[in-house]
């Protein structure tokens, strides 16, 4: 009983160094649109949206100051009437294919959406030619 | 019994291997920008702190190359890469600092701490400028050339071994 006593001490002890700022969150980074189609349309953007600080979260999930700056720049673009993929296209452009989660079809990729359609092919070959066999 | 009949476990073992060999490769955390050779975005954002001043994108386009420093007080590897601002300092290069969701006064006990090397401190509260420039953590250093255009990014802390680099990325953006 000590013993689990002192592991939980320990583990409340053990709190992440304080390599994060105390500045408060920007304006939009948790307060939603007024316009509630606005808000939908920003909302379906974040979490389509890495990360940057903690790569395998959305900003739409995250609580990392930068995520919220994120959303904060996703909402004010969008309320100012910006169309979400021209928001989208600025952080691609500025991070890469990588911020967006959002699956593309590109010179690089396709091959992830040829071998399935490929591997589908082959087993419906493979099938048909022994379902005739056993007729036969 | 043919020995097609173990192809599939041949392609199954390739693969579990090829997993095996990605999974123990590190990871590169690292996101570059996509804006070297495009020119600084708009900004123009007031001083980090008292006494120093604030930068904007004109000040970058007066024909000298310079850094430009995305840093915070809370970041400790910040600190680590300070003697390096520091020697770029001494080498005659200007340094402007953009300090990333920070207080004045905690910018203040930095630079007491640990030296100013900066021509100009800039605050930007939102990372507004941060994002605007394709830089994705504190901190990174980026080489701004005399019009203004984005010529190379340093990501993470500056070492010893990277102020020859900066140095001669600084002269080729002359």
């Amino acid at each position: 009983m000590s013993r689990l006593a002192l592991c939980l001490l320990a583990l409340s002890l053990a709190l992440p160094l304080a390599a994060q700022d105390s500045m408060p969150p920007a304006p939009f980074a948790y307060r939603q649109l007024d316009d509630p189609a606005q808000e939908a349309a920003a909302q379906d953007l974040m979490e389509t949206l890495r990360c940057l600080k903690c790569q395998s979260q959305s900003i739409a999930d995250s609580d990392a100051p930068m995520a919220g700056d994120m959303r904060h720049q996703v909402r004010i673009r969008i309320a100012a009437g910006e169309d979400p993929e021209a928001v989208r296209a600025w952080l691609v452009q500025r991070y890469g294919d990588y911020v967006s989660y959002r699956p593309e079809v590109s010179a690089v990729t396709w091959p992830l959406f040829a071998i399935p359609a490929l591997l589908v092919l082959i087993a419906a070959a493979v099938l048909a030619s022994r379902l005739r066999r056993r007729a036969s | 019994m043919s020995w097609r009949v173990w192809l599939p476990l041949f392609l199954f073992a390739g693969f579990l291997g090829l997993a095996a060999y990605q999974l123990t490769q590190p990871k590169d955390d690292f996101v570059e920008s996509g804006m070297i050779g495009e020119a600084l975005p708009y900004f123009d954002l007031p001083p980090a702190t008292e006494g120093a001043s604030g930068a904007a994108t004109t000040d970058f386009k007066d024909g000298t190359p310079r850094l430009l420093n995305i840093w915070a007080s809370w970041c400790l590897p910040c600190i680590a890469e300070a003697p390096q601002l520091e020697r770029l300092k001494e080498a005659g290069v200007p340094i402007v600092g953009i300090a990333i969701r920070d207080r004045p006064e905690d910018v203040a006990r930095f630079l007491a701490q640990h030296g100013n090397p900066y021509t100009r401190i800039a605050r930007d509260d939102l990372s507004e400028v941060q994002l605007a420039i394709g830089s994705s953590g504190v901190p990174e250093t980026f080489v701004i050339d005399g019009r203004g255009i984005i010529r190379y990014q340093h990501l993470g802390d500056i070492r010893e071994r990277d102020v020859p680099t900066l140095l001669a990325e600084l002269e080729k953006a002359r």
